[in-house]
């Protein structure tokens, strides 16, 4: 293990938060708010610690394999959210440590799961609800990959870092550099976001709250500046919000294809298409069902499919308290918490390429059993997919039941409905936000205890991180020297 | 710039890496997922598994903005088809690996002009050039020539019992009294530029400039001179082998080649009648010393294992064989070699590796000064390119004590109308001049980057 760079990188970490705080800051004094110094402070703590892990851990060697990949990325997430949950601390807005943390961490995981009730977020300075929904958008893309873009980094292997940071099965790149595809992906992921601000602004929501709001879809967070989410803006605000968050839960790639002109590599996404049909179905479905909750056709239609689409993003916006739902649609968007959206996006959950692999595995293995001789492949994306790309989905599928089971079964002990604690867990776990019952879109997460919520942020890491990493990072062997310093 | 390197075997990785290191966009395709995955874990480059005469992986891989395309296939079929591909499908230069010998010559000029296919590369041949310089000068452990024919770098390594042991360079001028210049030295793992005040030390690796005749002045004078070498073993009876005999056999040396498999034997026969083809195991001593191992001048091992071919020529050491020479494919395993005693090692995929960073260099900077020739010695650290001054050159005909230098830079010899020049204070470049460069630890792209 190569301790240095580990700390070395941890410390870049910092200083990049340390400067990505310098927009709230700007926000709290055009404000002219007092949780300006709250930031001043924080930054400069950031940029003190940063100096000093980076001074004191210049790196001999650096070469890195893929278990230091893992603990970088595990251990950055965790320094990252500790530190942004400092302003809400030294301010007072939310003063223990513990909920302040979870409230980050919710953030940077694109989570959006809240412990603040809906007369505190809207008594909170707006300083802090810029960064409240900034850390979303950090969050969204990845910290990582932005220090790939930012900083000069000459080692070939950091590919180690990326593949660790992003979801999905099959992380590969768009351009042969690793730095020149980081800038690729951040520059269509703030083009994309920009677009988002303008037409917000241009449906007459106030500059901040279209940023806040932009910051909240594009990262597929869900923090918003109201009570009621967005339920009180007008529908077309409504509709840009949803194009914009089936936008966000779509592959990254795709957009870079269609930008390098390749339309029809790009129409032919298998995973684009199954993830487009789960959502129509799903609209389909819901729209049926809630029919008769609302007056005319297309208001039906709206509210299901902000709501489909606000939950298989993970994005965890509502317009409708969709917990008085009947229980077909409850059960429906319970499922698409699980699925989430594409890989390579900034969604949660499973991910549809998994899924689509999962279910391509299962039907060979039938075929197998008919035809015991026959040969099989396994095709996703116009190509072969390799049995250890497969073997990793399906253990992927198995460890994450084993974490679901655990982090359900701590849950368990709260005394609440199991409709709760269970949507708790899988709107935590797959970064959604929201859950069904007392967590649903109007309540909060404030009723659980501090065991609770310390176990519902660490299964929000695991879930923004896709296991892996946290789990790599408490493994001795991991820990274990294998090389002189 | 970016490049696209189809196959990544011994050689194209070896080329894939070094490419990359000087921060080109770079590609790689080859049919074994796994190299595949393990490429783009230690380098920053891009994979994409295919053939590469397939033309969708080509189009993959981003072909149609391609600068370059190398193929490094086993097969000189491929490669020519993946050039030719390449190049109908927008790919600016496109290099081959053709080694097949039957292929060279003629029909090679007219393939390559057919199949647009800008450079070709033949590893072996490359390599039994190389050894056959060496055993012209086999008091030398690697022979550097450049474009003209009168001057030539040579690299040597100090005895424990060298005269040059303990000596400032600056000494050494009133001592002997050809013209020459020490123009890097390799001691353990640094390597350096020596100024006058450099004091040698046996067991480091020397870089010599020179004209030959001066060089082989200066060896005499140093009285590590040999004879080049007349009879000559070969171990292994590959392709390497066969070029390496077929030069040879030219100067009317005796070749004697050990080759384990009839059929080979059969065809070097046929391809070299005055040659002695043995058919026999090359690792076997009995087989050796009765081909007479006591009294050849030299000793190259060309089988197709590194460790064979390292057992063999540690033995040929011990039995007094004056100059040894061993390929060895595996670069991991050259260090090992080297501390056995073993100091001439050819490495072919090094020796291509320079060949194709030359042409991708001068690909870069075509315009205003092209690089002609680029070796990089010692380990790697230390560079020497020969470059064509032209018009324009800011500092034409400014001495060099007025030509502020970068350092770990030297000049070491300037070729003006078929004369060599080994450079001091008051001389100049001039446009059409021919120069060779060192620089050590640094990397220079055209001739301005030498400025200070």
């Amino acid at each position: 293990m190569n301790r240095r760079i580990i700390f070395y990188m941890l410390g870049q970490i910092l200083k990049v938060e340390a400067v990505l705080m310098l927009l709230p800051l700007i926000c709290s004094v055009i404000y002219r708010e007092k949780s300006a110094i709250t930031f001043v402070i924080t930054i400069a703590l950031a940029l003190l610690l940063g100096f000093l892990l980076t001074l004191l851990n210049k790196p001999k060697d650096k070469t890195f394999f893929a278990k230091e990949g893992f603990v970088i990325v595990a251990l950055s997430w965790m320094t990252l959210s500790v530190v942004g949950a400092l302003p809400f601390v030294i301010s007072g807005a939310i003063p223990n440590f513990v909920d302040a943390f979870f409230e980050t961490v919710s953030g940077f995981t694109t989570t959006g799961a809240t412990i603040l009730g809906g007369t505190e977020i809207e008594g909170m300075s707006k300083g802090l609800l810029f960064w409240r929904s900034f850390t979303h958008w950090i969050g969204g893309m990845g910290i990582l990959v932005l220090v790939m873009a930012i900083v000069p980094t000459d080692s070939g292997r950091s590919i180690h870092i990326i593949r660790a940071e992003m979801p999905g099965p099959i992380v590969g790149k768009l351009v042969p550099k690793l730095k020149s595809t980081a800038k690729i992906l951040y520059l269509i992921y703030i083009i994309l976001t920009l677009l988002e601000v303008i037409l917000l602004f241009a449906g007459g929501m106030s500059l901040f709250e279209s940023l806040v709001h932009s910051f909240g879809t594009a990262g597929t967070g869900g923090f918003g500046v109201k009570g009621d989410s967005i339920a009180s803006y007008s529908p077309y605000l409504q509709w840009v919000i949803t194009v914009f968050m089936l936008i966000f839960g779509i592959n990254f790639n795709i957009y870079y294809l269609i930008i390098a002109g390749k339309l029809r590599t790009a129409f032919k996404s298998e995973e684009l298409w199954c993830y487009v049909g789960i959502v129509i179905a799903a609209v389909a479905l819901v729209t049926y069902n809630i029919h008769n909750l609302f007056d005319g056709f297309w208001e039906t239609v709206r509210q299901s499919a902000f709501q489909v689409a606000s939950i298989i993003t993970t994005t965890g916006y509502a317009t409708t308290d969709f917990n008085l739902w009947p229980g077909l649609s409850k059960g429906i968007l319970f499922i698409l918490m699980f699925i989430g959206a594409c890989a390579g996006s900034t969604a949660g959950g499973i991910k549809v390429s998994r899924i689509v692999l999962l279910f391509k595995r299962i039907s060979a293995n039938l075929r197998h059993m008919i035809h015991p001789r026959g040969a099989e492949a396994v095709r996703f994306e116009g190509k072969k997919v390799e049995s250890e790309t497969l073997n990793g989905v399906l253990v992927y599928f198995a460890i994450y039941f084993v974490c679901f089971t655990v982090i359900l079964f701590v849950l368990l002990f709260e005394p609440f409905d199991f409709e709760t604690n269970i949507s708790a867990v899988a709107a935590c776990f797959n970064n959604v936000g929201p859950g069904l019952s007392k967590v649903g879109p109007m309540g909060n997460y404030d009723i659980f205890s501090y065991l609770s919520k310390m176990v519902l942020s660490v299964a929000m890491l695991l879930g923004r991180l896709e296991i892996y990493p946290l789990i790599l990072l408490f493994s001795p062997r991991n820990w274990i020297k294998s090389r002189n310093k | 710039m970016k490049i696209i390197i189809s196959g990544c075997g011994k050689i194209g990785r070896t080329i894939l890496k070094n490419l990359a290191n000087e921060g080109h966009d770079i590609v790689a395709i080859d049919t074994n997922p796994d190299v595949i995955t393990e490429l783009t874990n230690i380098y920053d480059v891009m994979g994409v598994c295919g053939n590469g005469t397939d033309s969708d992986v080509l189009q993959e891989a981003g072909v149609s903005d391609a600068q370059l395309v190398a193929s490094f296939t086993n097969s000189d079929e491929l490669n020519m088809l993946t050039c030719f591909l390449a190049k109908k499908l927008g790919a600016a230069h496109t290099i081959a690996r053709i080694r097949n010998p039957e292929y060279n010559d003629k029909s090679l000029a007219f393939m390559k002009q057919q199949l647009e296919i800008s450079f070709t590369v033949n590893p072996e041949l490359m390599a039994a050039r190389e050894i056959f310089n060496i055993l012209q000068l086999p008091s030398a452990v690697n022979v550097e020539t450049f474009s003209v024919r009168n001057f030539e770098m040579i690299e040597l390594k100090l005895k424990a019992d060298s005269a040059l042991d303990n000596l400032k360079i600056s000494d050494l001028r009133g001592k002997y009294k050809s013209k020459y210049l020490i123009c890097a030295v390799q001691r353990g793992e640094n390597a350096y530029i020596p100024d006058g005040n450099f004091v040698l030390k046996s067991g480091d690796k020397i870089g010599i400039c020179a004209t030959p005749t001066e060089i082989l002045k200066l060896m005499r004078e140093m009285g590590v001179q040999q004879n080049p070498a007349k009879k000559i073993m070969i171990l292994g009876g590959g392709s390497t082998a066969y070029y390496l005999a077929k030069q040879l056999s030219s100067l009317n040396n005796l070749v004697i080649i050990i080759e384990k498999s009839s059929e080979v034997c059969a065809k070097l026969c046929e391809a070299f009648p005055k040659a002695v083809v043995v058919n026999g195991d090359g690792t076997n001593q009995e087989v050796l010393i009765e081909e007479g191992v006591g009294v050849i001048d030299a000793l190259v091992s060309l089988t197709g294992m590194d460790e064979q071919n390292i057992l063999m020529s540690a033995y040929a050491q011990n039995k007094g064989v004056p100059k040894v020479i061993t390929k060895i494919n595996r670069s991991v395993l050259v260090p090992m070699a080297d501390s056995w005693g073993l100091d001439t090692i050819i490495t072919p995929k090094k020796i291509v590796s320079d060949v194709i960073l030359k042409y991708v260099r001068a690909l870069e900077n075509s315009q205003d000064s092209s690089v002609e020739t680029l070796y990089r010695l010692m380990d790697d650290k230390v560079e020497a390119l020969e470059f064509i001054v032209k018009e324009g050159l800011d500092f034409l005909g400014v001495p060099f004590k007025e030509l502020k230098m970068k350092s770990n830079i030297l000049i070491a010899g300037i070729i003006r109308d078929r004369k060599t020049i080994i450079p001091s204070g008051e001389d100049m470049l001039l446009a059409g001049d021919k120069v060779v460069v060192l620089a050590a630890n640094q990397r220079i792209n055209n001739l301005s980057d030498i400025k200070g």
